[in-house]
């Protein structure tokens, strides 16, 4: 997994609540065996018209949001299914940071499996981040997960909360399974107590 | 001793070790594994030299990409063929026991758990799937996990976890006739919201939950995660384990009363206290139907598609706006007056046996509206197999249905059963997100008895009313 200590990039706005995996990538495009090769569908159905032509009110069509690496969205980001191709779309199409109110659990944590940072700030926050998001030019913030903050060159500056060893993980790009294997010894010593009725064979 | 909820007495139970600083490390008693979201985790076991650790405490099946049609033709689809032949390789070269498209036992991961006796009471049971949360119903701890996850669990048969809160959500009194466990779910969703549960476990308690079936409670706990919740739970008792009773993978005799014994300590004890109570009454809750494009936009058959005005908040109303837009509905429509084009019965949330028989007694004597395609498509082979041997299929079929092979099918429309654009759709699955049933296609979420009521109708109707022609048929009779 690749750290991610600081990071700088344009803002888009995405400004709908409860935006759901399905409508992150659409699940025609699930059927991939592989990790990569997913920003090519992210938001498709939005992207494209059904001929697959760019629609240009969405706002990843729209020049000024190139190359952006921080989306901007409202509450309840990532909600419904658990598939974890949703990070792996935004992740391809070029995101690192996710700001909004509020994540839904599984994609939350689906977001640092992949050195992605999801970063909550309260409404009123959102809200100011919108507006500077939607003026004419493009509008760059600084996320810096050292100091756990995201500022502007104009002034502003909100801090963050995050779990620390999630931090942690992400700062330095630890492998979690590996850190799970430390414990080999008390998982081994936990299986040998496993209520026999739990084994699976016919019976 | 400290009381506790049920909840904390499954997680305590399986915390392995809680490292200073670092989220618990939890063991993992069943792994369920389907075709969508292991390929890469399986890749990812490859590409690092590890082995799956407990083959034998990990089942797979293929069920989201099915065809549900004639399973002896080819599957035309070479992407979705490649995906389901990675899986079957995969199971072979990691020695997981697999339930393969030809297998008697294929179906919905979350139909077949349960059917088999793999789901039990106690157990902590994951997949790469949200609506793992309906293993609950039988008092395990069971949640969704995406695909990284999937991967730790192969390697590791643990999980790193957060602790969540708990919340109970107590439905008092008990639910009216033609009133199902799929309105109750639906009218707690509408109630508190698809973020209301976010960041909690939810344990259904109270009368109404006490009287429903296994397989209501499954439809209860499945929707969990459609108002944000990790995981649902319901504490066993007579009901779960007379359920468990047989299953083929359940344990049998001897060990099975002892089990039982061990199980019935699985409830909240006295005094222990959630970090949030919700309680609804039962008797007031009416037959529900959405209409926007998240499953907490519902309300009752009598009354009509609100007016997005009328929401509290600036991010409520546009959401309801935009709702209204996609799903192409006037404010103040009564619900009774929306017609509909499809209906799908089917889902892990409704068709298991039970959800069918309902349907067939709301459809037995009707033929479906001339306009209406209507389809049924059983959760697992061994429900289409009995279906069938109760003379339910018949009865679909004569009245119109299409009666189909088991498997995910139209709820999230991967394989060929797709809406078309602006087609609407009366169905018993989960989620109206758009687009989830095929691009710019309607979903309305309804029981399966309001379902088959509205293939007849051609519109939605209130089941409370229905003039039922069929002749009486035990509706939750356990086999
Ligand atoms: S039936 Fe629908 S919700 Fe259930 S597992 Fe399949 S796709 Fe997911």
């Amino acid at each position: 997994m690749q750290p991610l200590r600081q990071e700088t990039g344009i803002v888009t706005p995405l400004d709908r609540a409860n935006v759901d995996t399905d409508a992150i990538i659409p699940k025609q495009f699930l059927k991939r065996i592989e990790r990569s090769g997913f920003g090519q569908f992210l938001f498709y159905d939005w992207r494209f018209d059904s001929k697959g032509n760019p629609d240009p009110s969405f706002v990843l069509n729209q020049k000024k949001y190139e190359g952006s690496s921080i989306l901007l969205a409202r509450e309840n980001f990532g909600c419904g299914s658990s598939r974890e191709h949703a990070p792996w779309s935004l992740l391809d199409y070029g995101f690192r940071v996710i700001i909004a109110p509020s994540f839904a659990d599984i994609f939350y944590n689906n977001c640092f499996k992949n050195g992605m940072l999801p970063i909550r700030l309260t409404s009123e926050q959102v809200d100011q981040l919108f507006q500077k998001a939607y003026r004419d030019q493009p509008y760059q913030l600084t996320v810096d997960l050292v100091e756990k903050s995201v500022y502007d060159q104009e002034g502003l500056k909100f801090f963050f909360e995050i779990d620390e060893y999630r931090r942690t993980c992400l700062l330095e790009g630890l492998d979690d399974i590996a850190i799970t294997l430390q414990s080999e010894e008390k998982i081994a010593k936990y299986e040998e107590k496993l209520p026999d009725y739990y084994a699976i064979a016919a019976k | 001793m400290k009381p506790k909820t049920l909840f904390e007495k499954i997680w305590d139970r399986h915390v392995i070790d809680q490292p200073e600083g670092k989220p618990a490390i939890l063991y993992i008693d069943l792994h369920l594994v389907h075709e969508v979201t292991s390929p890469q985790a399986f890749e990812g076991l490859r590409l690092a030299g590890r082995k799956v650790r407990r083959p034998d405490l990990t089942i797979a099946t293929m069920d989201h990409n099915v065809p549900t049609t004639n399973r002896s033709l080819p599957i035309t689809d070479p992407i979705s063929k490649k995906q389901m032949e990675t899986l079957a390789k995969n199971c072979k070269d990691f020695g997981i026991r697999f339930f393969d498209l030809d297998s008697p036992q294929q179906g919905i991961v979350h139909v077949i758990g349960p059917e088999l006796g793999l789901t039990l009471p106690g157990k902590t049971i994951v997949c790469g799937d949200s609506h793992t949360s309906t293993h609950g119903a039988f008092g395990a701890l069971a949640f969704g996990i995406g695909t990284s996850e999937v991967e730790h669990v192969l390697a590791t048969q643990c999980l790193q976890q957060a602790k969540p809160k708990t919340m109970e959500v107590h439905f008092k009194g008990r639910l009216p006739k033609g009133v199902t466990a799929k309105d109750a779910i639906l009218a707690l969703i509408a109630k508190i919201g698809t973020a209301g549960a976010t960041g909690y476990v939810i344990e259904y308690t109270g009368e109404a939950i006490e009287h429903m079936s296994m397989e209501e409670r499954m439809t209860i706990c499945n929707m969990s995660i459609e108002a944000g919740a990790r995981a649902g739970m319901i504490a066993p008792d007579e009901t779960t384990f007379q359920y468990l009773k047989n299953r083929p993978f359940a344990p049998k005799g001897e060990e099975f009363e002892r089990a039982v014994r061990e199980w019935k300590e699985l409830r909240t004890d006295e005094g222990a206290t959630y970090d949030h109570r919700v309680e609804i009454d039962a008797s007031q809750i009416a037959p529900q139907v959405t209409w926007g494009t998240s499953p907490g936009m519902g309300t009752d058959i009598t009354k009509s598609v609100p007016d997005p005005a009328s929401f509290a908040t600036e991010t409520e109303r546009k959401s309801a706006e935009l709702a209204l837009e996609y799903m192409g509905l006037v404010p103040g429509t009564p619900m009774t007056e929306i017609k509909i084009d499809r209906v799908f019965i089917g889902s892990c949330t409704n068709s298991r046996i039970e959800d069918l028989r309902a349907a067939a007694k709301v459809v037995e004597g009707y033929q479906v509206a001339p306009h209406v395609k209507a389809m049924v498509v059983p959760g697992s082979q061994q429900v289409k197999k009995q279906a069938e041997q109760e003379g339910l299929a018949d009865i679909f079929i004569a009245a119109g249905f299409e009666w189909r092979e088991s498997g995910c099918s139209m709820c999230l429309a991967m394989n060929p059963d797709v809406l078309q654009p602006g087609e609407r759709c009366a169905s018993t699955s989960n989620r109206n997100f758009e687009g989830r049933q095929g691009r710019g296609g309607r979903t309305h979420l309804v029981s399966p008895e309001m379902a088959a009521a509205a293939a007849i109708k051609g519109h939605f109707t209130d089941i409370r009313e229905w003039k039922y022609l069929g002749k009486e048929r035990e509706t939750h009779a356990t086999t």
